[in-house]
C-alpha cells in the first residue's frame, strides 16, 4: 500500500512538467492553428537556461527566481520565433508552418549543442528540498511533494487567464474564429505571437521545474513530444483541464508500467490513448473540430493533367541518365542513388495520401519501418527465400495500414494526423521492446538479398525499376476515378457522399495503398542495407517524409519526388559539416519562407510568371489581349 | 420504426389537410412522401409534425421565414440528418434513416444550399465524378478519369447551358454557375426526384428567372419531380405548381399561388400580425 501511494505521487509529480508543456501546445494550436513541432525543443532550452540560471544565482531565491525567468526567457524566444519564421508564413497552406516548425528543431538543437556541449547535465537538488520524507515506510523525495502543489497552482493560474481575463476571452474566441476576432478590431497578429510566447513560456517553465528529476540533455526534445502529443490528443485538444488529466493518467500509468510490466511501459501509454479515443474520438474533454469546407486557407488546388510531351521528354531523360548510372558511377554513388530512390518512393507514398485524399499522416514511417521488419523477421525467423519476404513486406504494410487506417478514419483532420502518430509510436514501441523477436534495440542484421541481388549494381537497378515503377503507378492511379474520388472525398464531403461516393471506404483504400507502397520501399531499404533498426519506425523518420513531402509541394503531383530527391541529395552534401543540423534548419525554413507553395508550386509560379510556363495567368494575359 | 410495416397509400396523417390536398394533381401514388417528420435539437423542434408529399412531375415549393426549419426538413429527406420522429416513403419504401450514398442511388438528386462542388476539378470533371459514381466505377484504377463519360458530362452540361465551361477550373466559377453546375450533377444519374435547396439564392434576378425556367423545363422533358425551397416570392409564385408553407416547423398551409396569397395565416407570418403598429398606435394615444 505504502508502495502504491509513493508512486502515485511520483507519477503525480510527473504529470507536473508535461502538463505545462501539453497546455503550451494545446493553446497554441487552438488559436493559430500551427502543430508546432518546435514544442519539445522550447521544452529542452527552458531545461538548459533553467540549469545555467541556477549556477549564477544563489541559494532557494536563485532557484526558484531561476525557473522563472527560464520560462520567460523561453517565452521570449518563442516571440522571437513566431515574428521571424511564423508571421511569414500564415497564408500558407494549412499544417505547412509545421515545416517551420521543424526547422526550429533542427536548429535549436544544434545551437544547445554549441552552447551547452554534448554532456547530460545533471539538475541540481532544490535547496531545502534535497530529501525524501516517508510516507507509509515508502522514500518520497520532497522535491515530487512541491511539484504536486506548484502544478495545480500553474494550472489554475492559467485557467484564470483563459476563463477570466479579457486576454482569455479573445484566445477563446480566436480558437473558434479567427477572422471573426480580427473583424471586431484585436490585432490578430499579436494576439497569434502572444499566445505562441505564452505557449512557449510554458513549455520551458515546464523544462526547468523537472531539472531536479531529470537534468537535461540533448533528446528531451523529440522524448517528450510523443508524450506531449499523446497527452493532447487524449484531453482533447484545446481543452486544459483535458490536458492535465491526461497528463495525469499517463504519468501514473507510466510509474505503475514501469513496476509492474517494465517490459512493456511505452507500449502501455499507447495502448491506453488507443482506448481512450475508440471511447471518445475526440479525447476526453474535446470536441469535435468544427471542419468546415471555408476551413481552406490559400489559393484552392488547380485541375491535374497528365504531363505534356515536354515533361515526359524531361522525365524520360532523366531516367536514362539515371540507368546509366553504373558506367559513369562509382559503386558509391550507386549506393547513394539507390538510398535516394527508396526514399523518394517513400516520400511519394505520403505525398498520395496527403496530396490527393488531404489526409495528413504523421506516422508514416510505421508502413516504411512496417515493411521493412516484416522482410527482416521472415528472413531471421523462418528460413524462407528472400523473394519471398520481400514481396511481403508491402502486403504485410499495406495490411497493417489498413487495420489502422480503419481506426484513424474515425477522427478527422489535425486528430487524425495525431492519432497515426500514435500508432507509429504504438508499432515502435512494439519492437523496441519486444526484444526476443524483434531484436529491440539492436536491431535484425544480416538480412542480405538472394545470391543473384547481391550486388550493388544489380540491387541499384532493383531499386530503379520498383521505386520508378512505383512512383509512375501511384501517378497512375492519381489520374484514375479512385484517385479523382480521393480528391472529391477531399474538396467537398458533402457533395461526394451525395452522389454516391462512399468517402470512408475511399480514404480507407487509399491508405492502405499508401501504407503498401511505404512498405515496398521499406523491404527495398532493409535488403539493401542488411539491416533494420527500429529508428527506421521512430517519429523521426515520419517527418523527415513529411518535411519533404510539404517542401516539395502538397498540391503538386510532382512535389513528393521532387522534395525528396532535393533533400535526400543535400542531406549527403551538408551532413559532412560538423553542424548540418543547423544548416539544414535554417534552409527549411528559408524555402518555407520563400516558397510557400513547395519547390514544384513555387516554382511553377515562377515560370508561369516569366512566360515559360502556360499558366493561368498567360491564359488571362491572352484572353485580355484577344477581348482587346 | 413504427410505420416501416404500413404501406403508403393506408397512411392518414394527411388527411387533416385533405381539403388543401384536392388542388394538387391527382396522383394515386406520390413519389417521395413525409409523415410526422420531426426532428429535435435538444428543447428546440426544427421540423415538428411535418407531412406532406410529392407527386410525380410535380414542381413543389417549400417556403417559410429564416428558422422556419426548411433545410433541417430537406436534410431529413436525403439522410444527411436522421429524424427524430416520422418516416420518408420514396416510391412506396421508407427509406428514413438511410444514407445518403443509398438515397442518390434509389433515384434522389439534391443541390445545397451553400454550392458544394469539387473545387479542384473542372467544370465537366464535376459532372464526371457523379456519372463514374453512377456507373460503379469509382474504385477502379485503370482508365484515365478525364476521359470517362466525357460525352455524357457536356450533354448534361449543355442542358443547363455550361458546356462552352466545361475545362475551366471549378474554382473559379460565377456562383449562379456554381448552382447550374450543381444542378447539372444532380441530375447525372436521371433521379427521380430532384431536391434544391434555395437555388437561386445569391443569384441575380434575370439569372433567377433563367433558372428557374430551366428547372421548370427540366421537370417537363424528363418527368422529375422538384421539390425546392426558396426565399424569392416571385420565383415561387412564377414557377410552383403547388406550395407549402412551414413556420416555425410546422406546416401552415398548402395550395396554388392563389390560395397561399390569400391565406391569412401566411400574411401573418410574413406581413406581422399588425402587433408591432398596434403597440405603437397605442404608445402615440
Amino acid at each position: 500500500m505504502g508502495l502504491f501511494i509513493a508512486q502515485l505521487i511520483t507519477g503525480l509529480a510527473n504529470a507536473g512538467a508535461l502538463f505545462m508543456v501539453a497546455s503550451g501546445l494545446s493553446l497554441i494550436f487552438g488559436v493559430t492553428r500551427i502543430v508546432n513541432f518546435a514544442h519539445g525543443s522550447f521544452y529542452m532550452l527552458g531545461a538548459y537556461i533553467g540549469y545555467t540560471l541556477m549556477q549564477v544565482l544563489p541559494g532557494a531565491v536563485g532557484f526558484w527566481g531561476a525557473i522563472l525567468l527560464a520560462g520567460i526567457a523561453v517565452g521570449v524566444i518563442g516571440m522571437l520565433v513566431e515574428i521571424l519564421v511564423l508571421r511569414p508564413v500564415y497564408r500558407a497552406p494549412e499544417l505547412f508552418q509545421l515545416v517551420a516548425t521543424f526547422g526550429v528543431i533542427l536548429v535549436v538543437a544544434d545551437l544547445t549543442l554549441m552552447i551547452w556541449g554534448p554532456e547530460d547535465l545533471l539538475g541540481p537538488r532544490a535547496p531545502g528540498l534535497r530529501g525524501v520524507i516517508r510516507i507509509m515506510g515508502e522514500p518520497v523525495p520532497k522535491y515530487d511533494i512541491a511539484l504536486l502543489v506548484i502544478t495545480p497552482i500553474v494550472a489554475l493560474l492559467l485557467w484564470y487567464l483563459i476563463a477570466r481575463t479579457r486576454v482569455g476571452v479573445l484566445v477563446r474566441a480566436a480558437t473558434q474564429d479567427r477572422e471573426m476576432v480580427g473583424a471586431l478590431g484585436v490585432n490578430q497578429a499579436w494576439l497569434f505571437t502572444g499566445v505562441f510566447a505564452l505557449g512557449c513560456g510554458l513549455a520551458g517553465l515546464g523544462g526547468a521545474l523537472q531539472l531536479p528529476k531529470g537534468g537535461a540533455d540533448l533528446l528531451m526534445d523529440f522524448n517528450i513530444l510523443t508524450a506531449v502529443f499523446v497527452v493532447v490528443v487524449i484531453g482533447g485538444m484545446g481543452s486544459l483541464p483535458g490536458a492535465y488529466l491526461a497528463a495525469v493518467i499517463i504519468s501514473v500509468v507510466n510509474v505503475f508500467g514501469v513496476t509492474y510490466l517494465p517490459q512493456s511501459t511505452l507500449v502501455l501509454i499507447f495502448v491506453v490513448m488507443v482506448l481512450v479515443l475508440m471511447i471518445r474520438p475526440y479525447g476526453l474533454f474535446g470536441r469535435p473540430e468544427v471542419a468546415g469546407e471555408h476551413g481552406q486557407v490559400g489559393e484552392p488546388e488547380k485541375p491535374i493533367r497528365p504531363a505534356g510531351t515536354q515533361v515526359r521528354l524531361l522525365v524520360a531523360a532523366g531516367i536514362a541518365t539515371l540507368a546509366a548510372l553504373p558506367l559513369y558511377g562509382s559503386s558509391f554513388s550507386q549506393v547513394l542513388a539507390t538510398d535516394i530512390l527508396i526514399f523518394c518512393l517513400f516520400a511519394a507514398s505520403l505525398h498520395f495520401l496527403m496530396g490527393l485524399s488531404g489526409l495528413v499522416s504523421f506516422g508514416h514511417a510505421a508502413y516504411f519501418g512496417g515493411g521493412a521488419y516484416v522482410a527482416a523477421l521472415i528472413v531471421t525467423h523462418s528460413n524462407s527465400p528472400m523473394e519471398l519476404a520481400f514481396v511481403l513486406a508491402p502486403i504485410g504494410a499495406g495490411l497493417g495500414a489498413l487495420i489502422i487506417g480503419w481506426v484513424c478514419l474515425r477522427l478527422t483532420g489535425v486528430y487524425f494526423a495525431m492519432l497515426t502518430l500514435a500508432f507509429a509510436q504504438l508499432l515502435w514501441s512494439l519492437v523496441f521492446q519486444w526484444g526476443e523477436v524483434t531484436g529491440g534495440d539492436d536491431g535484425l542484421v544480416n538480412i542480405w538479398p538472394a545470391d543473384w541481388l547481391n550486388d550493388t549494381t544489380v540491387f541499384f537497378y532493383l531499386a530503379l525499376i520498383l521505386c520508378i515503377g512505383g512512383i509512375l503507378a501511384m501517378r497512375h492511379v492519381a489520374h484514375s476515378p479512385f484517385g479523382y474520388a480521393l480528391r472529391a472525398g477531399r474538396d467537398s464531403d458533402r457533395r461526394a457522399e451525395a452522389t454516391g461516393i462512399n468517402v470512408k471506404r475511399v480514404q480507407w483504400l487509399g491508405f492502405g495503398f499508401a501504407g503498401m507502397m511505404a512498405g515496398l520501399a521499406g523491404g527495398l531499404f532493409v535488403f539493401s542495407k542488411g539491416s533494420v533498426f527500429p529508428n527506421e519506425m521512430e517519429i523521426a523518420r515520419s517527418f523527415d517524409a513529411l518535411i519533404v513531402v510539404f517542401l516539395g509541394g502538397v498540391k503538386t503531383l510532382a512535389g513528393g519526388v521532387v522534395g525528396a530527391a532535393t533533400f535526400k541529395g543535400l542531406e549527403e552534401v551538408i551532413t559532412r559539416f560538423e553542424y548540418w543540423r543547423l544548416i539544414l534548419g535554417l534552409l527549411i525554413i528559408f524555402v518555407v519562407i520563400v516558397m510557400p507553395e513547395g519547390i514544384v508550386g513555387t516554382a511553377r509560379k515562377w515560370a508561369e510568371r516569366a512566360g515559360w510556363l502556360r499558366g493561368e495567368e498567360t491564359r488571362k494575359r491572352k484572353a485580355r489581349e484577344e477581348a482587346a | 420504426m413504427t410505420t416501416a410495416s404500413h404501406p403508403p397509400a393506408s397512411q392518414s396523417a394527411t388527411q387533416a389537410r385533405s381539403e388543401t390536398r384536392s388542388e394538387a394533381p391527382p396522383s394515386p401514388s406520390p413519389v417521395l412522401e413525409t409523415r410526422n417528420l420531426t426532428k429535435a435539437f435538444g428543447g428546440l423542434v426544427a421540423v415538428d409534425d411535418v407531412s406532406f408529399s410529392l407527386q410525380a412531375g410535380e414542381l413543389l415549393a417549400l417556403i417559410g421565414p429564416n428558422g422556419a426549419g426548411k433545410s433541417t426538413c430537406f436534410n431529413m429527406l436525403m439522410g444527411q440528418l436522421a429524424p427524430t420522429r416520422g418516416a420518408v416513403w420514396l416510391k412506396g419504401e421508407n427509406i428514413t434513416g438511410m444514407n445518403p450514398r443509398k438515397v442518390w442511388r434509389k433515384g434522389v438528386g439534391r443541390t445545397f444550399q451553400i454550392t458544394a462542388t469539387y473545387a479542384s476539378m473542372t467544370v465537366g470533371e464535376n459532372v464526371q465524378m457523379a456519372l463514374m459514381s453512377h456507373h460503379h466505377r469509382i474504385l477502379s484504377i485503370r482508365p484515365r478519369a478525364h476521359r470517362l463519360y466525357r460525352d455524357e458530362a457536356l450533354a448534361l452540361l449543355e442542358m443547363v447551358g455550361m458546356a462552352d465551361q466545361a475545362e475551366r477550373h471549378c474554382a473559379v466559377l460565377a456562383y449562379g454557375d456554381l448552382k447550374r453546375l450543381e444542378l447539372a450533377i444532380a441530375l447525372a444519374h436521371d433521379p427521380a426526384v430532384l431536391l434544391m435547396d434555395e437555388p437561386t439564392a445569391g443569384m441575380a434576378p434575370r439569372e433567377r428567372i433563367r433558372l428557374m425556367q430551366l428547372t421548370a423545363e427540366i421537370v417537363e422533358n424528363r418527368g422529375v419531380s422538384v421539390l425546392f425551397t426558396e426565399h424569392d416570392m416571385d420565383v415561387v409564385f412564377a414557377h410552383s405548381h403547388r406550395i407549402m408553407v412551414l413556420n416555425r416547423g410546422q406546416l401552415i398551409a398548402e395550395g396554388n399561388a392563389e390560395a397561399i396569397r390569400n391565406d391569412p395565416r401566411v400574411q401573418e407570418v410574413y406581413l406581422g400580425g399588425g402587433t408591432v403598429f398596434a403597440q405603437e398606435d397605442a404608445a402615440d394615444a
